[in-house]
Order: structure tokens, then C-alpha cells, then sequence
């Protein structure tokens, strides 16, 4: 099979010493065993997450993903972009879609370009790496790789926003999507059913707003815990952070007494693929998977 | 044909009925008990060899009586059609084998049950002679349509496109109803994006240049004799002349008036002139003739304008109209274009507290929310006029704002309709109820509409708020007057665009009564049936039970008051042959006899036994259905029962079930359509006659010392294919409960 | 002249129109049928503080209650979790809506200062756009000094259970207060956001005059 070739969109908060930096290892990992070649598009920038609207307005948030947009096209032509981040993929898809609709806003994106030295002719695709899994490999080349099956292991499989509303996997249904679930199963978990699999973790809330959006974490975590998951998996660095790192608060708070590991699917994957508990970048939870690092450390 | 009865029994052997049963012992029973004079089994019996083979026995052999123990009477009715003979039907497919387990312990009482059929279908066909249909017909083709709104002309219009001459009454100068009041309508087209021309001078063309169209304009119908097929209407008009013409069936499209805004100062109406009814809006934009909209108060333009839905409408407080009139959101979206379309800045706020916009009006709802007509959720409390404004005062909805106020130019109150119905014949039956006489008396007394020479009354009954009683779950179009429809808002509230479907649909419905009536067959739902009731006036009481209770208003009184069926106006519900105490009226294929020897045929084993025998009695348009489909998912229920099919609860003869008490039977029950409101019984109120009468049947028990329990009755809807069995099943371990009935050794 | 002044001088009573105009989807306010899904739907309307869900705000709109709706620190609770967007049955950009509305109130200058996730979003922006990227111990080291110097250690204290979880996971890097991550090209950056924001100026400068 001829190697697929991607436009790597890493986001900054994948980035070394980074909140996610494990997701990048596990991610790196995962694509080895796939492979998958990414490659970073040289010098991107944020792509002002879905909280820049205020101070940023329209323009310049367009204006930001566009840059990144040019930079693949120039350095990596014909490759789609491929980002990690549920934010950054939505937020670089939304100036997409924008962009192609209105051709005020393309003539303003493409003047304020110039200033850079750069221009964008057509914009290139922006896929989430789940997309590239699903719909580029495909199931059975998922599971092909897998040799150590996470047998016996519970799940939660949360979806969260981000992947999922507005634009979502292509197939899946906003309110139950299940395509997490089958990755998990893909590599030999279980799926547990709980009903707040696509709850919003409070987002950006959490630095502004902690008490609302640590309500919502206690939802999440209690219904995974509650239908008898052992660890929570999800596709979003977000999610990921908030729901792992304010356990400790919203147990404090609620007087519960959660700890459960939240991991990411790419790490799962790489550990099922036979990698090292380092490289599935286990060692980087809050919360640690002693459950998976076993599996890991297994010859 | 030959005036010797002589009466043949074919059994079928085919869908697996010969494996399970034994077909040789079916026809030994036939010619034993059922003493038949001839029996045979056939391997096949509606295949073509199988018919050949009864025709055969009728031309050769001088078979009148046919008794066939196969498959349902709802089955294969192309191949067992014998009009000249008798025939009846032992349910052996799916009212035996088909409920029963194929199991060795099941089969002695899966055989009894299929030898108890053939007994009843013998006993049945006996008492039964072949339907010679109705001789009193007639022969009048023509539609009178009443009312020339937009409802009327377009039955009018239907009929004599279809080949039917059409009388058009109406009672104004001018065709066309409240339709040719408006500016424009509601669109019917796509994109229904604004108001369209109400195409009415264009209907009204087409009426005038039909020669099958004869209009009487200034002319009410005064008086109504006859049945359909016959019907004698005389038409009287203003200048005082008179004309009868012979009619064949009637169309009603009398419409609706809009209710009486004088009924609601509290909203302004009265007080400012500023103040308007939806009518009164149409009547503004029609003298704008497309420039800007004026206030009536000085004649300046309108420059704000909010419209009150639901005024007078909804009213849980019995002051106003209950019900929501289904047509007046779509009708202030439209008018609020009026403003829209001509000048944008005019502010124009919709105040509703649930905005309904059927059918295609979603997305007319959509283009006035893009031409920036504001829709505000709220309840309007009142209207007070000030100097120059009026001042809407509303409890904000959404904002939970109880003091909000709009200052607007112009208010339009969004009043609905009230039918135009006529006499509301059932109130005229009860005498009037003292002390409440203050409100009732103010009301001017309707005028009858059709002034119907009918013993029940001069108009077609009504069901609730003066709409017309019209089967509104299935049978939206039939009224409880054969042969007479009622189409668009006297029906039930509706917009133009529903009218219209309503008079082609009812149209067509009165073509089949003509000519139904011409062949001298019943129309909806024994449509084609030809047996009709028959009375045996020799032992008539004159008690008056029939001609109070026909559902259908056939039953006139005759000189000596005895009661005089009009064939052509009934239904064959048999409600008449229910009700009658001395049991002189019954039809050639249904009467107490056919049932009753039925019930008495049944072989019922003794009280040790532990065979109980439960007789249902199960209404033929819905429990009926109910059951045989119950038979084909093979759900089964139990062999003690034996199955009656009846043509209503209302057809129930007391007789029957004291009959079957004395005869041992441990339980009866009867299954019939759910009566009252949202009534789904064919005969609209066949099942309550029936539930009624038969309410009197504890006493009865009670005489017989019997537990009020063994006599049941049960509401079936044609869909409960899994509920009937598990109803059956439990009752006959009621029954086992209860124990045997004391009557099995008299 | 400020720039709410001007607003007002132009829209006089007529809210719903300035929204349409001068807020980023505000011309889907109009289409709204008051069914109450989004509502039913926000993450945020399920817990104290969140003054108004979408619909009211829109109602208030169309209602005229500028004043209110401007210094509502409703607009600022949302999460961005798209479920609004994906229930209205009519089909109207919900969060983005929200999010116009809230860039609108704060370049009015009507938005409430101390809110919190205003405070959160300026610095964000203003954080990603110095060198490119976000540098998440800045950022949050902005966020806990808000309310000055003292409160800033208090909250700062509150979260080190959370900062030290973190810092373990190599997940926090506290070199990063030196410095940091950062694009190469940072002056076209910078020069490409000012164009921006100039092109932006311009056409609501002009929306606002026509
Ligand atoms: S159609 Fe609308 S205005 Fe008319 S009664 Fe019904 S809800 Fe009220
Ligand atoms: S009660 Fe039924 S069967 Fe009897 S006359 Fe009336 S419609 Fe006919
Ligand atoms: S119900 Fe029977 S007895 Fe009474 S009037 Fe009718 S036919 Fe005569
Ligand atoms: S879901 Fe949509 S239509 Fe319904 S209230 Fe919210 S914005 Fe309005
Ligand atoms: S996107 Fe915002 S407004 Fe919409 S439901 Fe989520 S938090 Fe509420």
C-alpha cells in the first residue's frame, strides 16, 4: 500500500511541554505502525480556538487559519491538512467553509496574506486524524496491526463536542455518534454505554468559569464511572485535560471520589499495536493507567 | 328460482385445514346436525375445480342455500360469490386453525371448535334467503350543492366535469362567499413565499359558463323531501318564487361566519375604529387596492400594525369559541405581508401564543419572518385606544414580561369561525333546561338550512360546537344522513386550499350514493350490500325505539304511525333490528334468527366437562378484521370460544345473550368500536346505542342469579391484533374461575 | 462620537435591524421561532449564573432591549459546544450568533468588564497572536492575576494541585514564562493581523455609516 501523506496541523497545545504532548507521542506512534506520513506545515500558527471570537472578530480569525492554509498548499501541495486538535479542526474547517462562501471575505483574507508574502489559490482539505483513520485506512487496516487486544478493559468512549457538532464524522448522528465506541472496539475493548458521551466538558470555561464547567466534568465522569467504566477515552485535547486534571477539584467539591484515567484513542491504539507505555506517552497522564501500562509493559 | 329451500355444505380441505381437521367428521356433522341435504369436501375449494363444483350443484342439483367451512367470510370473496344464492361462511382458516396450536393435546378441541362452526353455518344459512335489493329506488342524477362559496363551486364544478348536472343554491346575491371578500389568499403554490389572487372570479366564470350549472342566487332551500336517489327540494328565492327540482344527493357547503368581535371590548374591538377582524383587514386592503393600507380612524397610512391571534379562539374560560380555528395564523402572516410588501418600515408584530401553520404554511411562515415581521410570543390582555395609538398590553412569553405594551396604529384580532350549520337537531330534542335559560334565549334560533322532512329533525346532525357530525376519524366526508356531505368550514374549521380538497373528495362521494341508490344498494360502509331492514308491521307496538334510534334518520312515520323505512337513506347497521323489543325487523341475510340459531346450534358439553363455551359477539368493521388478522400472525387464543360476527354493537338483540345464558353458555362477550368522543364506530353511533341498551343486561343477570361478569363487553380498534387474543384468554380464565355456568343441565 | 453613541444615533429604536447589520450572523435573529430547543440544549442554562439561553436573548432582541442584551454576561457563558446549532429545527447558527453578539458588546464597549471569559478570550487572543502560538503558562498566569496581584497568588494557590499534576506529566513547562514556543515569522504575522483588523475596521465603518 502506497503511503498516505499528510499535511500535519499539530496545534499548540500539542506542542512539547504542552498540556496534550502525549497525544503528539501516541499520535507519532500510532501513524508509525499505520504507515502514515505526517508532516508538520512549516511554521503554522494557532488557529485562535473557538474562544477568539471577541477580541479577534471575523477577519482575523480567518485570516489566522488562512495563513496555515497557504503554508500547506505552498510547502506540501496536494496534501490534505490533518489536524488532532478538535478545535483546531474545527476552527481551521469554519474559516474554510466561510471562505469558500463569501468572496468579500477571500479578497479581504487574500490582501491581509499579502502583508505575509503568501497567498492561497485553493484551500486545501482539513480532515481530522479520526477521518484519516476511518475513512482513509478503514477498519479493516485498523485492526490488522493489533497484538495485544486491551481484552477486558471498560471503556467510556466520550465524544464530546468538538469532533462531533457542528460538522461531525460523516455517517454519525450528533446524539449518539459511535465511531469512538468501534475504535475501541477495534482494538479489543469494551464500549460501555452512558448517556453523557457527548456532553460539553465547559470548554474555555474551565480557566473562566470553573465552577460551571466542573459540573459539567462531575456529569461526565459520574455516568462513565456509574455504567462501570475503568477509563475514559476521547479525541479532544480540551476534553481530555478537563476532564482528567479537575477531578481532584470537582471531588473536593462534590465529595466524590473519582479517578479515572482519560486517555486519548491514539493512545490506546499504539499500546494494542505493541508499543511502549513511552510511546503511547502514558507516562504524560495526570492520572496514571496502570491497567494499560501493565498491558504495555507485557513482552 | 325454485321455491324449495335446498341447502349444500362444502368443506374445504386446502391451507393445511384438511391436515389439521377431520374433514370426513365436518361433513358427517354438516349432514347430521346440520341436516343439510347435501355435504361435500373439496381438496381445493376456491380454486376454479372447487367453484365449478358449487355452481354445478346450483344449475344441476337445485342448491339455493350455500354453507361454505373454509377460509374467513373477508377471504376469497371474488371466488365464493353467489348473488343468487344464500351463503354463509364457517370460519375454519383463521377463526380455528390458525389460533390454535398444531399440537396432538390441541387437536380434540381444535376438531369441536371447527364442527361448532359448521353447525352455525348451517343453522345460519337456513334462516338466511339471498337479497333481492332495494325496488324502492330512484333515478335522480343531479347534485344540489347549498352554499356558493369557494367549497360549493368547487363541487359544483367536480360533479359536472364528471358527467353530473349540478343545482347551485345560494342565499346572497352573488357567488363566491367570504373567499371574494379577500385581498388575496394564502398561497397554494410554490414557493409560498407571498399572498396569492384568490382565483374566486375565475371559479366564478367557470360556474357561469357550465351549462350543467344552474345557479339560483337570493334562494334558500325550503324544503327537503325523500331519500337519496330521490330526494324532492324544493328552492324558494327572494322575489318569492318557488321551484322544485329532483335531486339525487346533497352537497352542503353553507361555510362559516367569523365570530362575533363585538364579543371582545377587552380587546379594543367597538371602542377605536382602529380595532379590525381579520375581515375587517381584508376589507381595508381591498380599498388600498395595492396602495398603503389606511387607518379607518383618519384615513393617514398605517404605520405600525400588531395582530391578536387567537381572539375569542381557544378559550378555556366557555366564554369564546374552545377550539383553534386552524387557518387564522396563516391569515395574519398573509395580511401582515399586505403591510410588508408594500413598505418594509411598516412595523408589523404578530403576538401568538402558539403559532399553527399547517400544511405548507411552515415555509410562508419562514418568508414573513424574512420580510422582518415580528413574531412575538405572548398573551394579549387587552387593547386600550389612546390619543392617536392603541396600546396592545400582552404578558411576554417568552420574557416572562406580564407588563409588556406595543404602541401600534392598527390592530387586527384574529377571530376564527363559527359554522354555518343550521338547527342543531339534538338540542332541539331535549327540552330546554331551566335557569340556564338567560344566555340561550339572546341567541337568535338557526335557521334550518336543508329543512329536511326527516321525523329526526330538519338538518344534518352535529357533533360539537355546531360543526357537523361527519365520522371525522375515518370517514371524514359521510354525515349521518345518507346521501347528504357537508364540505369545507361547516364541517370543521378550514382554509381555502383544504375546502377545496374537501369538495372534490366529498364530490365524489355523492357520485357513489346516486348511483348506489339508482341499483338500490347501500352506500358507506355496507357499500353494495342489498338486503335492507323489512319490518313485519303485524306485530309492531309502535313503541317508536327504531325510528328514534336510527343513526341515520331513515325511519319516517307513516299516517298511522307506523314506522316507514326510506331504504335508499339506510346504512344496514342494523341498529333498528337491536333495538326492536318485539323483534319484528329484520334483513334476508342478517336478523335475531340468523344469530340466534347460531348461538343455539353450538353443541355446549356439560357442567363436568371442564369445556366452558364463551359466545363473542364481534362487530364486523373492526373486531372482526381484528381477529382474522389475529389468525394470520397465528396469535392464538382459546378453543371455548365461538365467534359471531354482527354488523354493529347497535344490531345486538338482548334476546341473543339471555338466549345464550339460558342455553348454558358460561360467558359472553361483545367486542365493538369505541363509542363517545373520538367515536370510531362505522355507524357513528351504533356502538353507543348498543353499549347503552345493553347496559340494562345486569339486571337481567341478576334475575338469572348469574355473576354480572358473564357478560362482558369490550372496545376493539382494528389494530389491537395482539391485544383481542390476550383479552379473550384472560376472560376465559375468568370464566374457569367463576366456574361453569349453573344453566348447562336445563 | 463613541462608537455605541453612533449606533444609537443610527438604529434609533430599531435593535433587531442593528443586529442584523452589525453583528456576525445577526441576520438569522429574525428566523428564530421561539420553540425553546436551544435553550433546552445549553450546557450552560443547566447551572446557575447564565442570565439568558439564546432564545430569550433573541426575543430581547426583537423585543428592543439593547441595553440589556449588550451588557448581558450571557453571551459570554457559552461553551461552543455546537449543541444549539445542531437541534434548531430552523436551522440558525446559534453559537456563532452568540459569538457576534459578544464581540459586538465588547467593541461597543458595553460588555461587562469584569467578566470573566471576556477577561479569558482578550487574553487568549492577544496571547496566540504575539508569537503565533499559545503559550498556555502565560495565559493562565494572566487569567489568575485578573483581580490584581494578591488574588492572582490565591488562585494561583487553588490550582497548583492541578499546575504540579501537570508539571509531573511534562504537561506544564515552566520555562515557558522565558519564552516559549513561537512561529518563525512573526512579523508577517503580525503585519497580516493589523491589515486585517484594518480591513475589518473599514467595512464596518462602512456598514455603520450606510
Ligand atoms: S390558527 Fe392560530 S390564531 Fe387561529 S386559533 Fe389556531 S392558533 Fe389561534
Ligand atoms: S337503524 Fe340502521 S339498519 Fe335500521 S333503518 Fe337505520 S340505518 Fe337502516
Ligand atoms: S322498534 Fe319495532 S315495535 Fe318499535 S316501532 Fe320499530 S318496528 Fe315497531
Ligand atoms: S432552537 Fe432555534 S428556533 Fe428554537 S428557540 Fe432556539 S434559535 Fe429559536
Ligand atoms: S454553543 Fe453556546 S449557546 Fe449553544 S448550546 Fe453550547 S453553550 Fe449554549
Amino acid at each position: 500500500m502506497a503511503k498516505k501523506e499528510y499535511a500535519f496541523y499539530p496545534g499548540c497545545s500539542s506542542q512539547k511541554g504542552a498540556s496534550a504532548s502525549n497525544y503528539l507521542t501516541s499520535v507519532n506512534a500510532m501513524c508509525k505502525t499505520l504507515d502514515v506520513k505526517m508532516t508538520e506545515i512549516p511554521d503554522w500558527n494557532c488557529c485562535s480556538a473557538s474562544i477568539g471570537y471577541a477580541e479577534g472578530g471575523e477577519l482575523p480569525r480567518h485570516v489566522l487559519n488562512a495563513r496555515n492554509f497557504a503554508l500547506a498548499e505552498k510547502h506540501l501541495p496536494g496534501q490534505d491538512i490533518v489536524a488532532t486538535c478538535a478545535a483546531c479542526w474545527l476552527g481551521a474547517r469554519e474559516s474554510k467553509e466561510r471562505l469558500e462562501h463569501s468572496s468579500v471575505l477571500l479578497q479581504d483574507t487574500q490582501e491581509a496574506l499579502n502583508e505575509a508574502g503568501l497567498n492561497i489559490r485553493a484551500i486545501p482539505e482539513v480532515r481530522h486524524m479520526v477521518e484519516v483513520l476511518i475513512e482513509d485506512l478503514g477498519w479493516d487496516a485498523l485492526s490488522a496491526p493489533v497484538k495485544k487486544p486491551l481484552e477486558g478493559l471498560k471503556f467510556a468512549g466520550y465524544v464530546g463536542c468538538q469532533t462531533n457538532r457542528p460538522f461531525g464524522i460523516v455517517g454519525e448522528n450528533f446524539e449518539n455518534p459511535m465511531y469512538l465506541d468501534k475504535l475501541i472496539e477495534t482494538v479489543g475493548g469494551e464500549a460501555v454505554p452512558y448517556d453523557q458521551k457527548v456532553t460539553c466538558c465547559g470548554g474555555a470555561l474551565a480557566f473562566s468559569e470553573p465552577d460551571k464547567a466542573q459540573a459539567q466534568i462531575k456529569d461526565i465522569v459520574e455516568s462513565a464511572y456509574d455504567h462501570g467504566a475503568e477509563m475514559i477515552v476521547t479525541p479532544c485535547p480540551l476534553c481530555q485535560a478537563n476532564v482528567e486534571i479537575y477531578q481532584g477539584h470537582v471531588n473536593k467539591k462534590y465529595g466524590t471520589k473519582f479517578h479515572i484515567p482519560v486517555l486519548y484513542y491514539s493512545q490506546l491504539m499504539t499500546v494494542a499495536y505493541g508499543g511502549s507505555a513511552k510511546e503511547a506517552g502514558l507516562d504524560g497522564q495526570v492520572i496514571k493507567a496502570p491497567k494499560l501500562e501493565a498491558i504495555a509493559g507485557k513482552k | 328460482m325454485s321455491a324449495e329451500k335446498k341447502v349444500a355444505a362444502y368443506i374445504c380441505k386446502g391451507c393445511g385445514l384438511g391436515e389439521r381437521l377431520d374433514a370426513d367428521a365436518l361433513v358427517n356433522v354438516a349432514q347430521k346436525e346440520g341436516k343439510v341435504q347435501l355435504a361435500r369436501s373439496h381438496d381445493l375449494l376456491c380454486s376454479a375445480e372447487g367453484v365449478d363444483l358449487i355452481k354445478n350443484d346450483v344449475a344441476n342439483e337445485g342448491v339455493t342455500h350455500i354453507m361454505i367451512g373454509a377460509c374467513s367470510r373477508r377471504a376469497k370473496t371474488e371466488a365464493f360469490y353467489f348473488p343468487q344464492n344464500a351463503v354463509a361462511r364457517a370460519n375454519l382458516r383463521e377463526g380455528v386453525i390458525w389460533i390454535r396450536p398444531d399440537t396432538e393435546e390441541a387437536r380434540e378441541t381444535t376438531q369441536e371448535m371447527a364442527e361448532d362452526y359448521i353447525r352455525m353455518g348451517c343453522a345460519e344459512v337456513k334462516a338466511m334467503s339471498a337479497p333481492a335489493g332495494n325496488p324502492n329506488t330512484g333515478s335522480a342524477r343531479t347534485l344540489l350543492v347549498v352554499g356558493g362559496g369557494v367549497s360549493g363551486m368547487t363541487a359544483a364544478l367536480e360533479a359536472s366535469r364528471t358527467g353530473y348536472p349540478v343545482v347551485l343554491v345560494e342565499k346572497s346575491g352573488q357567488l363566491g362567499g367570504w373567499a371574494a371578500k379577500l385581498w388575496k389568499r394564502i398561497p397554494v403554490h410554490e414557493p409560498f413565499k407571498a399572498p396569492a389572487g384568490t382565483g374566486v372570479a375565475d371559479l366564478v366564470a367557470q360556474i357561469q359558463a357550465d351549462p350543467n350549472i344552474k345557479v339560483y342566487l337570493n334562494a334558500t332551500v325550503t324544503k327537503t323531501d325523500g331519500a337519496p336517489g330521490r330526494f324532492e327540494v324544493q328552492i324558494a328565492t327572494e322575489s318569492g318564487s318557488v321551484a322544485t327540482e329532483d335531486i339525487g344527493a346533497i352537497i352542503q357547503a353553507t361555510g362559516s361566519e367569523p365570530y362575533d368581535a363585538n364579543k371582545l371590548p377587552e380587546l379594543g374591538y367597538g371602542k377605536s375604529p382602529d380595532v379590525v377582524d381579520q375581515a375587517g383587514l381584508e376589507a381595508l386592503a381591498r380599498a388600498a387596492n395595492g396602495g398603503p393600507i389606511l387607518k379607518p380612524s383618519d384615513g393617514k397610512p398605517v404605520r405600525s400594525v400588531a395582530f391578536v391571534q387567537c381572539a375569542g379562539q381557544r378559550d378555556a374560560d366557555g366564554q369564546h369559541l374552545p377550539y383553534c380555528s386552524g387557518y387564522c395564523c396563516n391569515a395574519s402572516i398573509k395580511q401582515a405581508m399586505y403591510f410588508k410588501d408594500g413598505n418594509p418600515d411598516i412595523d408589523t408584530t404578530i403576538l401568538f401564543t402558539d403559532l399553527r401553520t399547517p400544511g405548507n404554511g411552515e415555509d410562508f411562515y419562514r418568508s414573513a419572518q424574512e420580510k422582518g415581521v415580528i413574531f412575538s410570543k405572548g398573551k394579549v390582555a387587552s387593547v386600550s385606544p389612546g390619543a392617536g395609538a392603541l396600546t396592545v398590553n400582552f404578558h411576554d412569553l417568552i420574557l416572562d414580561d406580564k407588563d409588556a405594551k406595543l404602541e401600534v396604529d392598527l390592530v387586527v384580532l384574529a377571530t376564527g369561525q363559527v359554522p354555518n350549520s343550521g338547527v342543531d337537531i339534538e338540542a332541539l330534542s331535549k327540552p330546554p333546561v331551566e335557569g340556564e335559560g338567560g344566555e340561550a334565549t339572546v341567541e337568535a334560533k338557526p335557521i334550518s338550512i336543508l329543512n329536511l322532512q326527516y321525523r329526526q329533525g330538519p338538518d344534518v346532525p352535529q357533533l360539537k360546537w355546531g360543526f357537523t357530525d361527519s365520522h371525522f376519524i375515518c370517514f371524514p366526508y359521510e354525515t349521518r344522513r345518507t346521501g347528504i356531505y357537508t364540505v369545507g368550514p361547516v364541517r370543521r374549521p378550514m382554509d381555502m386550499a383544504q375546502a377545496r380538497e374537501d369538495a372534490t373528495g366529498a364530490t365524489l362521494k355523492a357520485i357513489q350514493a346516486i348511483e348506489n341508490a339508482q341499483l338500490g344498494r347501500a352506500a358507506h360502509p355496507r357499500s353494495g350490500d342489498l338486503s335492507f331492514p323489512k319490518v313485519r308491521l303485524e306485530g309492531c307496538t309502535q313503541c317508536k325505539r327504531c325510528t328514534v334510534e336510527c343513526p341515520f334518520g331513515a325511519i319516517d312515520e307513516d299516517e298511522k304511525r307506523f314506522p316507514l323505512f326510506n331504504e335508499s337513506r339506510c346504512r344496514r347497521c342494523g341498529t333498528c333490528m337491536g333495538a326492536c323489543p318485539v323483534r319484528v325487523i329484520s334483513f334476508e341475510n342478517y336478523s335475531v334468527d340468523t344469530v340466534g340459531s347460531q348461538i343455539k346450534a353450538v353443541d355446549i358439553p356439560d357442567e363436568f366437562s371442564e369445556k366452558p363455551r364463551i359466545l363473542i359477539l364481534a362487530c364486523e368493521n373492526d373486531a372482526y378484521p381484528a381477529l382474522d388478522m389475529a389468525g394470520m400472525q397465528h396469535n392464538e387464543y382459546s378453543a371455548f370460544v365461538r365467534i359471531v360476527p354482527i354488523r354493529c354493537l347497535g344490531s345486538v338483540n338482548t334476546i341473543w345473550i339471555t338466549d345464550a345464558l339460558n342455553a348454558g353458555y358460561d360467558g359472553v362477550m361483545l367486542m365493538g368500536c369505541k363509542h363517545g368522543e373520538n367515536y370510531q364506530c362505522h355507524f357513528v353511533k351504533g356502538s353507543e346505542l348498543g353499549r347503552y341498551r345493553l347496559s340494562k343486561i345486569d339486571d337481567t343477570l341478576k334475575n338469572l342469579n348469574l355473576e354480572t361478569d358473564r357478560v362482558r363487553d369490550l372496545e376493539v380498534a382494528i389494530t389491537d391484533i395482539e391485544h383481542v387474543p390476550a383479552m379473550i384468554n384472560q376472560y376465559a380464565e375468568r370464566i374457569v374461575e367463576m366456574g361453569m355456568s349453573p344453566f348447562k343441565s336445563f | 462620537m463613541s462608537a455605541n453613541a453612533q449606533m444609537v444615533a443610527k438604529y434609533k429604536n430599531n435593535f433587531l435591524k442593528e443586529v442584523q447589520e452589525q453583528v456576525e450572523m445577526g441576520e438569522w435573529v429574525k428566523m428564530c421561532m421561539q420553540c425553546g430547543v436551544c435553550s433546552g440544549s445549553c450546557p450552560t442554562n443547566f447551572h446557575p449564573g447564565w442570565e439568558h439561553p439564546p432564545q430569550e436573548i433573541f426575543m430581547m432582541i426583537r423585543a428592543g432591549k439593547r441595553e440589556e442584551v449588550l451588557t448581558s454576561p450571557s453571551m459570554w457563558m457559552c461553551t461552543s459546544c455546537y449543541n444549539c446549532i445542531v437541534r434548531c429545527p430552523r436551522k440558525l447558527p446559534i453559537t456563532h450568533i452568540m459569538h457576534g453578539l459578544a464581540n459586538y458588546a465588547h467593541r461597543l464597549g458595553m460588555a461587562p468588564k469584569m467578566q470573566p471569559t471576556r477577561h479569558f478570550a482578550k487574553l487568549f487572543w492577544n496571547n496566540c497572536v504575539k508569537t503565533g502560538r499559545v503559550n498556555e503558562l502565560k495565559l493562565s498566569m494572566g487569567l489568575y492575576f485578573k483581580d490584581g496581584f494578591g488574588q492572582g497568588i490565591k488562585n494561583g494557590m487553588a490550582m497548583k494541585d492541578v499546575a504540579l499534576g501537570l508539571l509531573k506529566a511534562k504537561r506544564l513547562n515552566p520555562f515557558e514564562m522565558l519564552g516559549g514556543h513561537k512561529c518563525k515569522d512573526q512579523n508577517g504575522i503580525h503585519a497580516m493581523l493589523k491589515k486585517a483588523r484594518e480591513l475589518e475596521e473599514k467595512r464596518k465603518a462602512i456598514k455603520a455609516a450606510a
